[in-house]
Formats: structure tokens, C-alpha cells, sequence
């Protein structure tokens, strides 16, 4: 693929909203290579044997063997997949990186927690923004597995106002070193790290600048108990407290006042990985959960025939089906900008930041609605479980409490959502998102009068993307209208920023899903795809429902009158059905196939 | 010394086993396959030979294009360089005679076979691959050791195992105990990559007979429902015993 070629068909980050993606331009699960297919079934081949046989231990709070799993997947090379070769990596594309981020979940959230932080914001801050020396000396430990790295942004006071740290880092009298103090919470790995990533505030600049900070007691490093927690039990989870200590000044990343960038790059990369980490989670309990339901017999029948749980078996396997077909759509678009920016002769490590920091928003899309269908998918595998799913002798259970998390952790949901708003409205102002054109047009159509035309929808999915192209005129009405309103002022209308986030989460969610099915409906056929047809249908019916609720939410929020039915009726325009799915026959035909398979089974 | 494992393609063992064209022919859709288990503790054997002994490993295959994937596995493992023989699998004879000519044009000192594939459980190629090329076989075997042109091998026999001594050349039909199963390697990430530009060299088959060929199959009827008697009932009992499961 030319350079030329590349840079006409990806889309720019957030352009989906407004640009109309054909399916041929998507990657999805069933476009992985053979060597991709090889290091999926390894990654599943080591959580079957090494991790998932002893899942108890995890429960048992045995962080050792935590480490122990950290040390084979060191052995194996799944911590070096991401770092350049040059730094004994593999150097490998970002969509194999998701694609073990997204597999090695299988194993246990503590696990999943341990490797995620490690080999994200533990180490890809030295390999994005090292210097020559620094990558030399710290990235072949860290790929090895040989030293393991956590990342200190969090403080008692600085949650998701993380660039208010109280941590300081003062330079000596020589100019040799700088002297950091200060107290860090909610450490992953702290229990058995050899580097921090530590995030301190020289003198009182107004953003605070990241360093290197070798784990030595010795040094004015000291660690609270390991906390009490939910969920992820043998995940190291413990406040790192600085004393004074020594920090050589050729340890600081980057520049100095350039740690908030930092932090926020290294959490845009961790988001869409905390993503992918959420996707073999969920393919382990719907599985599970069918497994239980073709067993367990009431009523004389297996309660898997009843319509109560292919309900719930339905939506599960649907969650997984859309968050795949999101998370690697997204990855390809990060890979293939990072081609681009390489290509115009970026260096790998600038190239990586900007095509990363390209798609932002969809990070913080996908960090959402995935972290939430993990939460859901994991409550209905607990209920099809019944009394049996309550009991931490089943999985499900810690299925459960793992999960709960990832809402919070990489940015809580809610600060996601927001910023997913807020990016691209502020990409819309510097022009590189042409939002402003759309919206007025969708302002114009709202004062004509509508077109009664039945337009011909017999070709498939031709009436669901005329709806998805509808749900993007909700958000272009919603949002635009908020931001004329606001103006800057929107940021502090958080719930109608929520609102618009959900909107725009379940366009690029039912967007992606529709692009993966019709690609492969074009490729195998639409016999060979008709249950993700069913899964793709489904999932849009759903979208529209929660789009006219939150739509329906932040219009009364904020316009009146005229302006208020004018927009309420838009918002019915554009949501309306021509043909609504039977969605219960829906939700048997899927239920049905899983059902059948045991398993779940659409993951390419 | 140079190595050759055969190895077979063969479903994952949690497969739904399906046949179709009037029962014909196994129904490979939705079918995960992998390295024939007896097979990998044969490949993983031959790995320990090449790091400790300097063995050179080949893996050879008879099969189509589908099969590549799982020989990239075993590259990925470590093997060397991979020989497909471009033909269907048909029956054993035409499988070993394949096999036969490969490692015929090859100067293997040893080959390792499975003892049996769990697909087809035919369990003769090795037998038939040591008639064709006159050379000595093992069966069943669950240890081998090799010091020059000497061979120690242990094999399993009913109710114990018997120690062989023998020389190169030799085919094996391995089984578990040639490694155990926590000895099975996961490829790596390195290895993963390196398999892509090891070779992989499609022969074509030679001219060999189908000895047999599958005509039908026929799945076991499936599981009637759990009978529940009631303690008091014991004549009933008998008499299910007797009449249905016809055990007394």
C-alpha cells in the first residue's frame, strides 16, 4: 500500500462521525494472518495451562505467582510484542499487540492488570519518550521480563485531576540529581516492580514532568500493605512512598513540564489496550455461561432452551461480537497511521505518539463501551449461573469482581466520556474534524419539510446504515446545538456531555459491527454470516433505543419551545424504523447457535 | 544427526465430530486442528535432541495447502524446515509410502512418528514406513536416548514397559512418556516470527496405492435418558438389567 493510498482511505480520528467508511476499508478479526492466527492460539495456549488451571491462586491473593506468570510470559515474549526491535522487541504492528492484550485477558483479571500495566503504562512511556540512552539501558530489561515497571501518576488527592500531584522532585545544589518526595496510590505491580515511571512537579510549574525512578529501598522508596480490593485479588495493588530520593537528571522523560502529555499519551494507548483486555474476558464467560446452561436441567429442559436465558446468551455473545469488530477496527487505523507517519519519515517513537494520539476519541470510545460490556457480560454469566454463579467456587463470581475495575482504572468512564465530547469539539475548532458543515446541514433539514419517499432497502443492511447515517444527524443535532449554547461553557454541562458521549459511543460501536458483518457477509456470503447479521441487527435496534433516550435527555435539558419540538421531532425522524427487527427471533437465532457450538464462537 | 517427525493434522479433541455427503466425509467446518498429540511429544523430544545434541529436525507432513498452519506450529517450535507432500491422507499405506520417499531422498537417522493419529487411529504408517525402508522400529515407544549410532528405547507393554537397545536407522512410534505433557511447548513470540522465514518445501506425492478408502461412518447412537428405579422396585431393576442394558 502507497503512502498516497494510505492517506486517502484511513479516516482521520473522530471523522467517522461525519465520513462514510466502506466495509472493504475495516480490519477485522477474520483479516488476521497466519502468524497473527499462531500467536493468538499461543497466548490462548499459555492462559489454558499456565494461568487459567490455577485460577484459585489468583483468588488467594498469591501475588507471587502473579509474578511467576509475568516471568513466563517474559519467557514466551509476550511483554516484548510492542518494543522495537532495536530494544530486543519484536517491533511488532499494533494490531498484534491488541490482539495478546485482548487474548491473554482470558486469563484472570489480576493477571490481565498485571500484564496491562507492565507492558503499557509501564513501559511504553521510556519507549515513546525515552532518550537513545534511556531506551538502551531500561526497555530490553523491561521486554525480557527480566525487570518488571509500574507507572506512579495517582495520589491521595490526584485522581482523575492527575496533574494536580502534590509530588515533588527538586533539583540538588549540583544539578546533578533531583531530589523527589511525595506519596503515590493505587500502585499495579508496586509489590514486585524494579521501575517506577513517576510523575513529580519541579518547583511550581504548572504541569508536572515525568522520570525513571529505579525501585531501591535503599533510596527513600518505601510501599504500603498491599490493598484490600474487590477484584483483581493477585494484582499488587499498593501506595509507593517517596523519601527523597535520588533521582539522576538524566532520568527525566521528556522535557521537563511535559509529564501531564505523558501520562495522557501513555492512557490513550492503555485505553484501547484496557479494551481489547475486556474481549477474551467476556468470550470465557459467555462460554462458560452456555457450557452451564446446556447442563443445568429444571423443568426436565435445559434451561438454555428457555427464552429467559437465550436472551441473556444472546446479548452476551453480541457484546463480545461488537466490541471485536470496534477495538480492531481502531487498531488498524492506529497501525496504518503509524505506517503513514513512518513513511513521511517520522521516526518509530514520534510516529507511534501521533498516530495513537490521532485516534484519541475512539480510545476513550471503546475504553467505555467495552469496560461496560465486560461489567455486563459477567452480571447476566453470574445470573445464568443462578445460585451457583453467587459462589466463589465458580468463576463467575471473580469474573464479576474483575471486571468492576476497568470502569475505573485508565481514566474512570465518566472523564472518558467527557473527553470524548470534548476532543472532538475541540478537533472540530482547529478545523481538522469539518463538524460545523454536517451540523448546519442537519440544522437545514430540520426546518424543511421530510421526504415521505420509502427509500428501497432490500439490499443488505441497506436500511440500518441509512439509520447509522441518521444517529450521526442525532449527535451533529444534539452536540452542535449544546456547543451553541455553551459555547465554551459545555465543559461544565457534564451530564449533557455524558449524554452526547453515550450517542456517539453506540454510533461507532453499531458503525464498526455493521462494517465487520457486511465485509464478510461480501466475502463468505450471506448464508455462512447470518448470525452476525442477526448480532449486527440487533445491536443497532438496541443503539437506536439508547440514542432516542439520551437524545431525547439532553434536548430537554437545554432547548425550549419551538426550538426544543423542532429538535424532539428530529430526533424521532431520525430514528425511526422502517422495518423493525423481530428482535426476539433475533435473540433465539444467536442464543440457538451458541447454543449449539457451546461456545462462543464468532472471533474469527 | 538429522531428524525427521511426521507429523499429522488433526481436530482439536473438544471438536464436534460431523460428517456430511451421506456420511462420507468428516464435516471439517468450524473445525479447529492441530499437531496429532502423539506427534508433538514425539516433535518435543526431537527439540530436546537438537539442544542438547545438535540434532538437525525436520517435520513433514502429507496433506493440502490447510495444513500448513499447523506445520508453521512446529517450525515455530523449533523445527527446522518443513516438507509438505502435496496429497490427501487417504489410508495408511499411501500416507507411509509418502513418507517412505521423503525420508528416503532425505538420510534421516531417525524418524519419529506418532503412534497412532487421533483422528483415523489407524496406528500402521510408522510400521509400514520401517517394512518399505528395512530399517528398525519401536512402537509404543516412551523413552528414547541416542549416543552416536546407539540407541536406548523404552517402550510401553501391557502392564509395564520393556527397555530396548538398538541402532540408528530407526522410526519410533511415540507416544506420551517420550516427554510429558507440561514438557509441551507454547511457541513463542520469536519463534513465532522466525517460522515465516524458515522453509517450507511442497513436494509433489509419488505414485503410491490407495490401500483402502473410507466408505461410510456412522457415529454412535446417542445416549438414551437416566432411568431412575425406585428403591422398593428391585424387580424392575432385574429386569431392565436384564431385558434393556442385558448386563445379567
Amino acid at each position: 500500500m502507497s503512502t498516497e493510498t494510505l492517506k486517502k482511505d484511513i479516516l482521520r480520528g473522530g471523522q467517522f462521525l461525519v465520513k462514510e467508511t466502506q466495509c472493504e476499508d475495516v480490519f477485522t478479526l477474520e483479516d488476521l494472518n497466519e502468524e497473527q492466527r499462531m500467536m493468538r492460539e499461543s497466548t490462548k495456549e499459555f492462559v489454558e495451562r499456565e494461568i487459567w488451571a490455577h485460577w484459585e491462586r489468583f483468588e488467594k491473593k498469591d501475588y507471587a505467582f502473579t509474578e511467576e506468570c509475568m516471568r513466563k510470559a517474559g519467557e514466551l515474549g509476550f511483554l516484548s510484542i510492542a518494543v522495537p526491535e532495536a530494544y530486543g522487541g519484536m517491533g511488532m504492528g499494533f494490531v498484534s499487540t491488541m490482539l495478546v492484550c485482548d487474548y491473554i485477558s482470558g486469563a484472570t483479571g489480576s493477571f490481565s492488570t498485571a500484564f496491562g500495566a507492565h507492558t503499557g503504562i509501564g513501559t511504553l512511556p521510556i519507549t515513546l519518550y525515552g532518550t537513545e540512552e534511556q531506551k538502551q539501558k531500561y526497555v530490553p530489561k523491561l521486554a525480557t521480563g527480566e525487570w518488571f515497571g509500574a507507572y506512579c501518576l495517582t495520589e491521595p488527592g490526584a485522581g482523575s485531576d492527575a496533574n494536580s500531584g502534590k509530588t515533588k522532585a527538586v533539583l540538588s545544589a549540583d544539578k546533578k540529581y533531583y531530589s523527589i518526595t511525595g506519596q503515590k496510590m493505587w500502585i499495579s505491580n508496586a509489590g514486585f516492580c524494579n521501575l517506577f515511571i513517576v510523575f513529580a512537579r519541579i518547583e511550581d510549574d504548572k504541569n508536572i514532568t515525568g522520570f525513571i525512578v529505579e525501585n531501591d529501598p535503599k533510596n527513600g522508596i518505601s510501599l504500603g500493605e498491599e490493598e484490600k480490593k474487590l477484584g483483581i485479588h493477585s494484582s499488587s495493588t499498593r501506595q509507593v512512598f517517596f523519601n527523597e530520593t535520588k533521582v539522576p537528571v538524566e532520568n527525566m522523560l521528556s522535557e521537563r513540564g511535559n509529564g501531564f502529555k505523558i501520562a495522557m499519551n501513555a492512557l490513550n494507548v492503555g485505553r484501547i489496550k484496557l479494551a481489547a483486555a475486556c474481549l477474551e474476558a467476556q468470550r470465557r464467560v459467555t462460554t462458560e455461561a452456555v457450557k452451564y446452561a446446556n447442563e443445568r436441567i429444571q423443568f426436565k429442559t435445559p434451561i438454555v432452551n428457555f427464552g429467559a436465558i437465550k436472551a441473556k446468551i444472546a446479548q452476551m455473545s453480541i457484546n463480545v461480537y461488537a466490541g471485536e469488530s470496534a477495538c480492531y477496527r481502531a487498531a488498524k487505523n492506529i497501525e496504518d497511521r503509524i505506517a503513514i507517519r513512518v513513511a513521511e519519515g517520522n521516526s518509530h517513537q514520534e510516529a507511534e505518539l501521533k498516530g495513537v494520539e490521532e485516534y484519541a476519541i475512539e480510545c476513550s470510545i471503546l475504553k467505555v463501551a467495552v469496560s461496560e460490556d465486560v461489567q455486563n457480560t459477567t452480571d447476566e454469566g453470574i445470573q445464568i449461573f443462578g445460585g451457583m454463579g453467587f459462589s466463589a467456587d465458580t468463576p463467575m463470581e471473580k469474573a464479576w469482581r474483575d471486571a468492576r475495575i476497568a470502569r475505573i482504572y485508565e481514566g474512570t468512564n465518566e472523564i472518558n466520556r467527557m473527553l470524548a465530547v470534548g476532543m472532538l469539539v475541540k478537533k472540530a475548532m482547529k478545523g481538522h474534524v469539518d463538524l460545523l458543515g454536517p451540523a448546519t446541514a442537519v440544522g437545514e433539514e430540520l426546518m424543511g419539510i421530510p421526504s415521505f419517499e420509502t427509500p428501497d432497502f432490500s439490499e443488505l443492511f441497506a436500511e440500518e446504515k441509512d439509520l447509522i447515517a441518521r444517529l450521526k444527524k442525532v449527535f451533529l443535532m444534539v452536540a452542535g446545538s449544546a456547543v451553541q449554547k455553551f459555547g465554551p461553557d459545555l465543559e461544565s454541562h457534564q451530564q449533557v456531555l455524558l449524554a452526547a458521549a453515550d450517542i456517539l459511543i453506540e454510533i461507532y460501536m453499531a458503525e464498526s459491527t455493521l462494517l465487520r458483518t457486511e465485509k464478510n457477509a461480501k466475502r463468505e456470503g450471506e448464508a455462512a454470516q447470518e448470525i452476525q447479521i442477526a448480532m449486527t441487527r440487533l445491536y443497532l435496534y438496541e443503539a437506536v433505543d439508547l440514542v432516542i433516550k439520551k437524545g431525547k435527555e439532553a434536548i430537554v435539558s437545554f432547548a425550549e419551545g419551538d426550538e426544543q419540538r423542532m429538535m424532539l421531532m428530529g430526533l424521532k425522524r431520525y430514528t425511526k424504523y422502517t422495518n423493525p427487527p423481530n428482535v426476539v427471533a433475533l435473540r433465539n437465532k444467536i442464543a440457538d447457535k451458541v447454543a449449539a457450538d457451546n461456545r462462543y464462537t464468532f472471533d474469527g | 544427526m538429522k531428524i525427521l517427525v511426521c507429523i499429522s493434522n488433526v481436530p482439536d479433541t473438544t471438536s464436534k465430530i460431523n460428517f456430511t455427503a451421506d456420511q462420507t466425509k468428516f464435516d471439517t467446518t468450524g473445525v479447529q486442528f492441530v499437531i496429532n498429540p502423539n506427534d508433538e511429544f514425539g516433535l518435543t523430544r526431537a527439540m530436546w535432541f537438537k539442544e542438547k545434541q545438535g540434532a538437525t529436525v525436520h517435520v513433514a507432513t502429507v496433506g493440502g495447502p490447510g495444513v500448513e498452519p499447523t506445520m508453521r506450529k512446529a517450525l515455530a517450535i523449533g523445527a527446522d524446515e518443513g516438507i509438505r507432500i502435496n496429497a490427501e491422507p487417504t489410508d495408511g499405506f499411501f500416507v507411509a509410502s509418502q513418507l517412505a520417499e521423503v525420508i528416503k531422498n532425505g538420510g534421516y537417522d531417525l524418524i519419529i512418528a506418532g503412534r497412532e493419529s487421533i483422528d483415523y487411529n489407524g496406528g500402521m504408517v510408522p510400521g509400514i514406513i520401517a517394512a518399505l525402508l528395512d530399517i528398525h522400529f519401536v512402537n509404543t515407544c516412551i523413552g528414547l536416548e541416542i549416543e552416536g549410532n546407539k540407541v536406548k528405547a523404552v517402550r510401553e507393554i501391557d502392564g509395564g514397559k520393556e527397555t530396548l537397545e538398538t541402532s540408528l536407522p530407526l522410526i519410533i512410534g511415540g507416544q506420551k512418556g517420550l516427554v510429558e505433557e507440561s514438557d509441551l511447548r507454547i511457541p513463542n513470540m520469536r519463534g513465532i516470527m522466525m517460522a515465516r522465514q524458515k522453509k517450507l518445501n511442497v513436494v509433489e506425492p509419488v505414485e503410491a496405492i490407495h490401500a483402502m478408502s473410507d466408505k461410510t461412518f456412522d457415529k454412535p447412537a446417542p445416549k438414551g435418558p437416566v432411568k431412575l428405579v425406585d428403591a422398593d422396585n428391585v424387580g424392575e431393576l432385574v429386569n431392565l438389567l436384564h431385558s434393556e442394558a442385558k448386563v445379567i
